[in-house]
């Protein structure tokens, strides 16, 4: 028993058995579905990597639980024009590293953002359409766009600001351009992952970020804002369903994120734990193909594409029983949907407004009919199996409600890797899919999902279907000029409820995002899915 | 023994290159990984731009040689979705699953071992046949439900030990390992053990064949008749002699534990190699694949080659067999 070693495992038995309440009480361990690529804030725009870096690096504006638009390192905006807005930021602000943020910071992270190197998907998404920057006085930052911009401070809550002093530059110096801010030093990716770089005005410190192990993060004393409630907080990746579940039940984590429905019920029947559920921004929808003639996976029809017959898609739409859906597949933890985004969120009708297709097979069939098809035709429906919850259990369904109809249907799931890069390619003729409204509001899915694809303007990104309507188009293009916040809501919804009319897509649910956590803690669901460490408090 | 050598590396470098092309285009014929890893907010130039950045818009075979041509200068590629080279990313995962590995080989022996000679002193009683059927289970039970049910049993049950991850670790010759940690020895036992049973029901069988031939030994009426304990017989003499066969079977099986702990590491969230390549199998991060496979292949063609030239040097029949041909 005298080697070090044994003597080290005395030590360290010893001291786990010695209770150290106030310190566990402190401490928080989360088990996530998924693990961030990288630190570094500006590497990889997907969802871990944007989760991951709220703790750590804070955007001028942040979003609450329904993704309204909050002050954070801005305590106000405004539209100063038509192409320009002012942003006045917040003072006494100081990164973790103990320089004080200002103005110069956010045009030095947005030069950074174009050139990072490697990088699988850039934020220029979001800082594209920047033509200038200007800083009046160190908190106030002016930002000009060619065009109108009222998503500006949207698009300002997706990256996170880093400090041009703590990487040796000095930021008043900077002349921001479009294409390039000259030659300045800026921190490597490795340099974020090893923790040097990690310098942000978050609540919380990167202590250690080691890929497959775990984050640990410690509460940022200096934090501006209300301190964060846990000294420490360890960030699993347990990316497995079941044993993500075991690890909350065996009591190693305290909070996991998106427990498995079938899970749902018996977590919910043990009293020392908690479920809570919310509305996600995501709509989960079946693409038609309205431009292939003939479309690559329908047959029985002549060479004919019969879903460019608006009585075709109708008919698809109101012979899938929603309710069904979300009752027996998916276990009452989701919600029909009638558009694509939930009530309550920007552009979005209001509850009732524009209500799920209602059930009627009868009336699918008389349709069908009508379009000439009284016996159907044959369709195969493409999904992925490993994407969205149950998605090819959905998508079964689905096929069975059509092929009740006479729409002979047969599924083609695939793994999302295969999927997504078959559906690019229009390999399908209705597809199954998922999208959450990044930006929270209903300009995301119709620009991406349903406006006329062009490559030059960014539209119909994932427009598929290549759904054209030059109308909608113009209506969701004023919308996007618009800076007035009545106005825009306004004419997204119109744009909306074209398209719905329209039977350009069938909507069929959107998302419920479970966590489940000890009863100690306490979390608000969140519908961009997020899980917060920030925002998970200890229960009342 | 030198033409045994040269002709043996020989075999290995085309085992190499057609692995190298086999999962190169079985990779690439997949899907575009740019499909996954870019943000679907993304502009089409955007994607554009990306694909650029990766090379993804050459024809597949200009981008395979220069995969070669960076290949030959000892450069695998740099991962898709991390931004780091793919071997610096796959020796950064190592060390788990190398640790987890030789514990399991551990487990394996110190469970095997005993059963396996008591089951052969015991064959025909019916104490050896119960080793026996027992050790059909560590064959055919999956690994991954095997996994599940510990983690039933230990953690979430008895509250016995941890579900799931590393636990503590510590610098050991620039190695972060948990084996030296009480906190990370307690989180590799359920994922050691697991990984164990397959060899363990194994080395069971192997110790009992070896065992019951032994006793029939003449060393061992000998030692009988000398009037030595039943236990000394069996631990001493009869335990030297089966060892042999066994760790022959063991070293190449430690190759599998190391390749294909995928199962295993996935289950307990270990953070092993397995684990980085079933993530970069989801993700198409093709230089990861490419140079986890081929560094599994290095990994069996090394231990083959030892195992060749300990037997040549063991056993002067297949030297000579060697030599002759």
């Amino acid at each position: 028993m005298s080697s070090p070693v044994f003597r080290g495992l005395a030590v360290a038995a010893l001291a786990a058995a010695i209770p150290a309440l106030p310190l566990a009480a402190q401490e928080l361990r989360i088990g996530f579905a998924s693990e961030p690529s990288s630190a570094d804030p500006h590497f990889h725009n997907v969802g871990p990597n944007n989760q991951m870096r709220r703790n750590l690096f804070e955007s001028l504006v942040g979003t609450d639980e329904a993704q309204q638009l909050l002050p954070l390192l801005a305590t106000s905006w405004e539209p100063i024009s038509d192409t320009a807005w002012q942003f006045n930021l917040r003072q006494d602000v100081t990164f973790s590293d103990g320089s004080p943020f200002d103005a110069h910071d956010v045009v030095y992270t947005v030069c950074r953002i174009p050139g990072v190197p490697d990088s699988p998907s850039l934020f220029t998404t979001y800082t594209g359409g920047i033509v200038d920057m200007e800083v009046p006085d160190p908190h106030t930052l002016i930002v000009h766009s060619a065009e109108p911009y009222p998503l500006m401070p949207t698009e300002f809550s997706t990256f996170g600001i880093i400090s041009a002093r703590a990487n040796g530059v000095d930021g008043a110096a900077i002349e921001f351009s479009p294409d390039g801010c000259g030659d300045l030093n800026y921190p490597g990716t490795q340099a974020f992952n090893d923790g040097s770089a990690a310098i942000g005005t978050g609540p919380f410190l990167m202590e250690s970020f080691r890929r497959g192990e775990g984050i640990t993060l410690v509460r940022n004393p200096d934090y501006w804002g209300e301190p964060a409630a846990w000294e420490r907080v360890t960030m699993l990746p347990l990316t497995s369903a079941g044993p993500r579940v075991a690890a909350l039940i065996a009591g190693d984590v305290d909070l996991i994120e998106n427990p498995p429905l079938q899970d749902l019920e018996r977590l919910r029947s043990d009293d020392s734990l908690r479920v809570v559920q919310g509305i996600s921004n995501r709509v989960i929808y079946i693409h038609l193909d309205h431009e292939q003639v003939p479309s690559p996976m329908i047959t029985g029809t002549d060479g004919v594409n019969p879903l460019q017959d608006i009585r075709v898609r109708e008919a698809l739409s109101i012979a899938v029983n929603r309710d069904a859906i979300v009752e027996r597949i998916m276990g009452g933890v989701a919600v029909s949907a009638g558009e694509l985004l939930p009530p309550g969120m920007f552009g979005a009708h209001e509850e009732g407004d524009l209500p799920p297709q209602a059930f009627d097979a009868e009336r699918a069939q008389a349709l069908l009919a009508e379009a000439g098809y009284p016996n159907g035709f044959g369709i195969t429906l493409g999904t992925p199996n490993d994407r969205y919850i149950n998605d090819a259990q959905v998508s079964q369904a689905v096929a069975q409600m059509w092929s009740r109809i006479g729409v002979t249907t047969e599924i083609d799931a695939s793994t999302a890797s295969t999927f997504f890069s078959r559906r690019n390619a229009q390999e399908f003729s209705a597809y199954l899919a998922g999208w959450g409204a990044g930006t929270g509001e209903m300009s995301s899915p119709l620009r991406a999902l349903l406006a006329t694809r062009n490559p030059d303007t960014g539209m119909g990104g994932t427009n598929a279907g290549r759904y054209a309507n030059p109308e909608m188009d113009a209506i969701l293009m004023e919308a996007l000029r618009t800076v007035d916040d009545a106005a825009r809501e306004q004419l997204l919804r119109d744009a909306s409820r074209m398209a719905m009319e329209d039977f350009a897509i069938i909507p069929l649910h959107y998302e419920v995002s479970p966590w489940a956590m000890v009863a100690t803690v306490d979390y608000t669901p969140r519908a961009d899915q997020y899980t917060l460490p920030y925002d998970v408090r200890p229960a009342q | 023994m030198l033409v045994f050598l040269l002709r043996r590396l020989a075999q290995s470098v085309f085992v190499l290159i057609a692995m190298m092309i086999v999962v190169f285009f079985g990779v690439y014929m997949v899907g575009n990984p740019v499909d996954i890893l870019i943000s679907p907010d993304a502009t089409p130039r955007e994607i554009e731009e990306t694909m650029a950045r990766f090379g993804f818009d050459q024809p597949v075979h200009i981008q395979f040689l220069s995969f070669v041509g960076n290949a030959l200068q000892g450069d695998l590629g740099r991962s898709f979705v991390h931004g780091e080279s793919a071997v610096s990313l796959i020796l950064s995962y190592m060390p788990a699953t190398l640790e987890l590995a030789l514990l399991g080989l551990i487990f394996s022996v110190l469970i095997g071992v005993p059963l396996g000679v008591y089951a052969g002193y015991k064959a025909d009683r019916w104490q050896g046949r119960a080793i026996m059927t027992g050790s059909i289970f560590g064959f055919s039970l999956p690994n991954f439900w095997v996994g599940m049910l510990f983690i039933l049993i230990f953690a979430v049950e008895l509250r016995w030990l941890p579900s799931t991850g590393r636990g503590d670790t510590v610098e050991v010759l620039g190695l972060r390992l948990s084996i030296f940690t009480a906190d990370g020895l307690s989180h590799m036992i359920l994922p050691a053990l697991t990984l164990a049973l397959y060899k363990a029901s194994l080395v069971t069988r192997l110790a009992r064949a070896g065992t019951q031939e032994a006793l029939m030994q003449d060393y061992v009426k000998f030692a009988r008749a000398k009037g030595l304990s039943e236990t000394r017989i069996l631990v001493v003499h009869v335990l030297k002699n089966i060892m042999i066969p066994i760790i022959t079977v063991l070293g190449l099986e430690l190759g599998s534990m190391i390749a294909f702990a995928v199962v295993t590491e996935t289950v307990f969230a270990w953070p092993g190699m397995g684990k980085l390549l079933i993530d970069s199998i989801l993700t198409l991060d093709r230089p990861v694949i490419v140079a986890y496979l081929m560094l599994t292949v290095i990994i069996f063609i090394v231990i083959n080659l030892i195992v060749d030239v300990i037997y040549t040097l063991l056993d002067p029949r297949v030297r000579v067999k060697g030599e002759a041909a």
